[in-house]
């Protein structure tokens, strides 16, 4: 009797749980896929490929799915990874390119007198940062530039250089007050 | 015309880590003198035995770091640790186990984490509490205070027990050495004696055990001291003795047969001293107005508890490493209400 | 009598810093020298940067509109003395960072000849405060005791009830005295101004907060204020404590309100406005001209003669020193602002600019460098003279572990940067450039921020664009593919199929005609 009793209240049990489970499936049921959504929301959106996916958004996806490693994106650099770590839950990774991640944030600018007006970067450039027609001389508007270089390449006459971004008194940051040059060693100083 | 630049403030005020240290090591001399009064020799050995090997261990461990030992012994925390521990031993404890209690402090306590600052638990208290478990034995047996024995022990024999374990010529180790008042208390208790019968005894004083009360005395001179030089907030000693005299004395009116009064508790063992010396280490402390009170008080119910039904005959020690784990949680939950925060503006 | 003795409230922490006003303080306002060159910031305020509306070469007189307010946040320049302007290039300017940007340097004539000015409005209280607003954001205003907000956007309270106008006359910090000598000189220009910006923002009353230990000015004002017979102006003297002349903490200490944590005063009915800038708002209003000069205080133990000059926006640093029998031997630092709040200059080539109220020649003595810090015990002396009650402790360690997060949930930007806690650090921990770093740094994250999010809508929009085009080119490419597809069916030439798809549409639409007539004949029937 007691062995039937223990069978039915498990049985019970189970099919409670059970339907709450599948309840709450129902119930909180997320569309799409918001991990990669939030992956997303953490890189910087340069677009630049530099992971090795055709841009932000395919390289989100891919973290999401984990099939990708944390640590490819150069302009997001250690900051970005540590983000994506403490997001998903992963272990932090050096960087894949550090050398790349070390480059200071540039801008594309266009030597116009060499311009030949062919618009290949027009084509490349993946937030349509650069004005521009056949036959017309091109330019970069420095304020949507993401400094992801893919204009770089297709340029036939290599008219357009990086120009690293100048610091200017609004977007100074203090430095990181230890070590700093402004604080003698005690003993020595 | 070129200038070096810093950042704001420009002034800088004239306090600093070896003043407060020093003003600390100030504030105890007055215990540390009682305490000499009253058990000898000894006590003084063991302080310097403790500064000895801290020192000692300072300069190793930063020499292994790679860094200036020189300004961590001269901010003077390691010989404040050193001290607050030897004034917790019993003032003829062997030699070798003193200064095994003070490198364990500094070694694994202090520096292991990073040093000053970086330690989550008491050092002094660490260095304590293993003493405690390892030597039982020597870690109670106390020197009967001079005015209970009449004997105060002398610097040879002093320096004689603590380095070659020689017992005092008057009368051997039993004519010198008993039970802390609170150890006897408890002793007696689980005898089921009644405390008035205990009490009854030539070792007990107005509050607490003869001698002992007015170590604690000095003890709370020096405290007082350090509050009135704002060195240490009045939050946490005020805390902790108001729980432990309030939760004494709910137990005392149910039944003051069996349990002591809240004077009792406060006058012996390292209450008072627990209190303005130990609890008080800003490191390992709550930093919180409000997490200061409910940090002190919770010490002084785990002195009550542990005292009252725990294994050890007094609970200080115990009771502050205890706390320091709860410290970071306990400041988590009462930060400040921040000036202009309008949620919390009716508290 | 205007001074009632109401309670004053007092705000939590602060400290009492040794006051060093003395070797300035005696001093009374002098004249400053034209100098030869000026250089004129196009950004000396909060907002964005004025454009300039001068070229190189272009004549100018004093008074002049120079540069123009770009956007609803900014301030107009003007120039401080008639010349000609040489360039317009990055100089120089008083900034931490020590980087220069964009300013107007002008060569002055030294006749100092005005430009036509605007009429002076005797009778504000019958103007309209919008017109006296607009006539604020043409002289430039911007709040002169180093906030450097445009006084005209402060002063806008449309939509909102101000019940008080507060002068801040504290002067808390140490070694300034510019505001001290403005109210003890121009106390009528004082309560002038501040009468004009009660009217301003329909304030019903003044409290002016002054700190005790300026009795000179507090009988100056009072007399002032007796013999106007305003009731409805306060003066209310404050223990000497700093940073009274905190806005928020001044405003706890005259009325015992707390102004929201990211709030402003004027969500609880107020605005606070300096004296230096009451006095700006005088002279425009009453005398039509625009803000081009201010009070200087020059001091320190390393300059000769210290003291208090009335001194052009532009003129370089180097030369107001030179004024003041130039620097002493032991020079060490040179201090914009107070000691507490105000920061290092790498340079004394840099121009005095509309929010520059001090500069401090120090000794090393007086003004030690920072020392290696020690690690921080923890001991809660900064949190006890926090005036926003913070954990200032709690702040540091996040701050140096960059856990920018925590330290928000810290309260990171109710920090003022008083300096208190930084002053009484038994650690000598340097905790307000830990605070300053972990805020410079979630800027510029907020920046990188939108600046990924506005890349990721361009780079959206792109794709969305690259989307339909193809789209539209399969569209053609399809109906193209459709059309040859009939051709090799048909077997005809084009021609042919052209006609012959002509007449059967002509079929077509006769064979629907016959087919709709019956059933309009239908109708008729």
């Amino acid at each position: 009797m007691s062995v039937l009793l223990t069978i039915v209240t498990i049985t019970l049990l189970a099919a409670v749980f059970g339907l709450l489970l599948g309840y709450a499936s129902v119930r909180f049921h997320v569309e799409g896929d918001p991990i990669a959504d939030q992956v997303d929301a953490l890189l910087p959106q340069t677009q630049c490929g530099q992971c090795g996916y055709a841009g932000c958004r395919p390289y989100a996806e891919a973290i999401a799915k984990g099939e990708a490693d944390i640590n490819l994106c150069a302009p997001g650099g250690e900051t970005t990874m540590i983000a994506l770590a403490d997001l998903l839950g992963r272990d932090p990774l050096p960087l894949a390119d550090a050398e790349a991640a070390a480059k200071p944030k540039s801008v594309a600018r266009i030597i116009e007198t060499d311009c030949i007006g062919c618009t290949l970067c027009l084509q490349a450039c993946p937030v349509d940062a650069i004005l521009g027609a056949a036959k017309q001389m091109h330019t970069v508007i420095e304020e949507e530039c993401t400094g992801c270089e893919l204009c770089v390449p297709p340029c036939p006459v290599e008219c357009i250089i990086m120009v690293p971004i100048k610091e200017t008194p609004e977007t100074w940051r203090w430095p990181f007050p230890e070590p700093s040059p402004w604080i003698k060693e005690a003993g020595n100083g | 015309m070129e200038f070096p630049v810093a950042s704001s403030p420009h002034l800088q005020g004239d306090n600093d880590i070896q003043r407060v240290m020093g003003q600390v090591l100030l504030a105890l001399l007055p215990g540390v003198a009682a305490l000499w009064w009253y058990f000898g020799w000894g006590v003084i050995i063991n302080l310097g035995l403790a500064i000895f090997t801290a020192v000692f261990w300072e300069w190793v461990v930063m020499r292994l770091r790679g860094r200036d030992p020189r300004p961590v012994i001269a901010d003077l925390s390691g010989i404040l640790t050193a001290c607050l521990l030897a004034i917790a031993l019993p003032p003829t404890l062997p030699w070798w186990q003193t200064m095994m209690g003070t490198a364990f402090a500094i070694v694994v306590a202090k520096q292991l984490f990073g040093g000053l600052g970086y330690n989550p638990f008491n050092p002094a208290m660490a260095g304590y509490a293993l003493l405690l478990v390892s030597f039982p034995a020597d870690m109670t047996r106390w020197l009967e205070p001079s005015v209970v024995s009449g004997h105060s022990l002398g610097l040879s024999e002093a320096w004689n027990a603590i380095f070659s374990g020689v017992a005092p010529a008057a009368g051997g180790w039993d004519a010198l050495t008993g039970a802390t008042p609170l150890d006897h208390m408890r002793t007696e208790l689980s005898r089921e004696h009644l405390i008035g019968e205990i009490r009854q005894s030539a070792v007990w004083g107005d509050f607490g055990g003869r001698g002992w009360e007015w170590v604690a005395n000095w003890f709370l001179v020096g405290g007082l001291f350090l509050v009135w030089r704002k060195v240490i907030s009045w939050r946490i000693p005020a805390s902790m003795l108001v729980a432990l005299a309030l939760i004494a004395g709910i137990f005392w009116v149910i039944d003051p047969d069996i349990h002591p009064s809240p004077a009792f508790h406060l006058f012996s063992g390292a209450a008072i001293f627990g209190a303005f010396f130990i609890a008080t280490d800003p490191v390992t402390a709550s930093t919180t107005p409000r997490g200061q009170l409910i940090y002190g008080a919770l010490i002084g119910v785990l002195v009550f508890v542990i005292r009252t039904w725990g294994g050890y005959p007094d609970a200080v020690a115990f009771s502050v490493l205890l706390m320091n784990m709860a410290a970071p949680t306990i400041d988590y939950y009462t930060q400040p209400r921040v000036f202009g925060d309008q949620e919390k503006q009716d508290e | 009598m205007a001074e009632q003795p109401t309670p004053i409230w007092d705000f939590h922490g602060g400290l009492h810093v040794d006051d060093r006003k003395a070797p300035s303080k005696a001093s009374p306002i002098r004249e400053a020298v034209i100098p030869k060159r000026l250089q004129l910031p196009l950004q000396q305020h909060i907002g964005r940067h004025a454009e300039p509306v001068v070229r190189a070469g272009d004549p100018v007189l004093k008074g002049q509109l120079i540069a123009r307010a770009s956007d609803y946040v900014s301030a107009n320049i003007h120039a401080p003395t008639s010349g000609m302007v040489s360039e317009i290039a990055e100089l120089p300017i008083a900034h931490p960072s020590g980087l220069p940007a964009l300013s107007i340097m002008m060569e002055a004539d030294g006749k100092d000849r005005w430009a036509e000015l605007p009429e002076p409005i005797p009778d504000y209280q019958e103007a309209d405060p919008a017109d006296l607003r607009e006539r604020l954001r043409w002289a430039g205003i911007v709040g002169l005791g180093g906030a450097v907000f445009p006084t005209s956007v402060k002063t806008n309270v449309t939509g909102k009830q101000v019940d008080t106008l507060i002068i801040n006359a504290a002067e808390c910090e140490p070694y300034i005295t510019c505001d001290d000598r403005l109210m003890q000189e121009q106390p009528a220009q004082v309560i002038a101004g501040a009468d004009i910006l009660r009217h301003i923002v329909g304030a019903s009353r003044i409290l002016i907060g002054i700190e005790d230990n300026k009795p000179e000015a507090i009988t100056a004002l009072r007399e002032t204020i007796d013999t106007r017979g305003q009731r409805d102006i306060e003066l209310r003297i404050v223990p000497t404590k700093y940073p009274s002349g905190g806005e928020k903490q001044l405003i706890y200490l005259l009325t015992g309100v707390e102004v929201p944590s990211h709030g402003l005063p004027l969500d609880v009915g107020m605005v606070c406005q300096n004296v230096a800038t009451a006095v700006a708002v005088a002279e425009a209003i009453l005398q039509g001209r625009p803000l081009i000069s201010r009070v200087v205080t020059v001091t320190g133990q390393a300059v000769a003669q210290p003291g208090n000059l009335q001194t052009l926006i532009g003129t370089p640093v180097a030369e107001l020193i030179e004024q003041c029998g130039g620097y002493l031997p032991g020079i060490h630092k040179l201090i914009m602002g107070g000691p507490m709040m105000g920061f290092g200059l790498h340079s004394d080539s840099v121009p005095v600019a509309k929010g520059s109220n001090c500069f401090i020649a120090a000794t090393e003595a007086e003004s030690p460098d920072p020392v290696k810090p020690s690690p921080c015990i923890r001991c809660g002396e900064c949190v006890k003279v926090c005036p926003a009650q913070l954990l200032p402790q709690q702040l540091y360690w996040y701050a140096r572990a960059r856990d920018f997060d925590k330290t928000q949930d810290h309260h990171l930007f109710d920090c003022i940067e008083c300096g208190c806690c930084a002053y009484v650090c038994p650690a000598h921990i340097p905790l307000v450039h830990y605070y300053r770093f972990a805020k410079t740094e979630i800027w510029a994250m907020e920046r990188e921020r939108e600046k990924a999010e506005h890349a990721r809508r361009r780079h959206e929009f792109r794709e969305a664009r690259l989307k339909r085009l193809e789209a539209e080119r399969k569209a053609k490419l399809r109906k193209k593919k459709e059309a040859l597809a009939k051709k090799p069916a048909s077997g005809k030439d084009p021609k042919k199929a052209a006609i012959e798809a002509a007449m059967q549409r002509v079929a077509a639409k006769k064979a629907g005609q016959e087919a709709a007539d019956p059933a309009s004949e239908n109708e008729k029937n």
